[in-house]
């Protein structure tokens, strides 16, 4: 659906899960909401930390089978640490 | 490391009764029905047995708006969950928190969709499969699973 715009008036990501991937070790799964010079605006988000669990395509996959869990209602990624963002609906 | 800010977010309240109305109305009339209190979640799914729908209602215009569409015209297929129920997130806060009880390891999101066998988790639908998509796409993966998972040849 390029170009549809999911909620009018926003950004054509705002509303959607997304996978954010950093240059760090982080890579989070939530719902994004806005962008600014703070970085991404996310909620509900999930994180997984490569130095800590098993692999992030794992996690990606899991997430996208059983839903998020959520360990942060409302953050912001920064926006010099942000490498990619992908719909999680777009990676089953 | 250096860890993200996190903002603080204030205690859910239900939204306007008077806001959700037409989105319950849209549920019932396709014959769903409502569950409103965890007394009334626990007496439908909890010694639940043959196949049930169980969506979890929305006020996000852009993925609600296209799942209860969605969910009619799936309800058209030839198979068909015996059972419908509809719990209504932000706004029936007991029934929806009870009901993700039996979701198992499914994790909450809003709308969403269980689909039940004998009160197991069989398949779900998460607001991810749904943001973004038509509700022709939607209902067709639901059909594709009332199928598998309700059609005749499953035991």
């Amino acid at each position: 659906m390029a170009g549809h715009v999911f909620h009018p008036g926003h950004s054509e990501l705002h509303g959607i899960t997304v996978v954010v991937e950093t240059n760090g070790p982080l890579t989070y799964v939530g719902r994004y909401d806005s962008e600014d010079e703070r970085g991404v605006h996310m909620l509900n988000v999930g994180v997984h930390d490569s130095t800590a669990e098993g692999s992030r395509d794992e996690y990606v996959s899991r997430s996208a089978k059983f839903g998020i869990r959520t360990v942060h209602q409302h953050l912001v990624v920064p926006a010099d640490q942000v490498v990619r963002i992908t719909r999680l609906g777009s990676m089953m | 490391m250096c860890s993200p800010p996190i903002i603080k977010r204030k205690q859910q309240m239900p939204y306007n009764p008077a806001l959700v109305a037409p989105m319950r109305t849209e549920m019932t009339r396709m014959g769903a029905k409502e569950l409103t209190s965890a007394a009334e979640v626990d007496a439908a799914i909890g010694d639940q047995k043959g196949s049930m729908l169980v969506f979890v209602n929305s006020v996000c215009g852009c993925a609600a708006g296209n799942a209860r569409p969605a969910l009619a015209l799936a309800l058209r297929h030839s198979v068909v969950p015996q059972q419908v129920v509809t719990v209504f997130a932000g706004q029936d806060l007991e029934a929806v928190a009870r009901a993700r009880q039996y979701f198992g390891e499914y994790q909450p999101s809003s709308p969403s969709m269980a689909l039940l066998r004998d009160g197991e988790v069989v398949y779900f639908v998460h607001r991810h499969q749904i943001e973004g998509r038509s509700p022709q796409a939607i209902a067709a993966d639901l059909t594709a699973a009332f199928d598998r998972f309700f059609g005749a040849a499953v035991a």
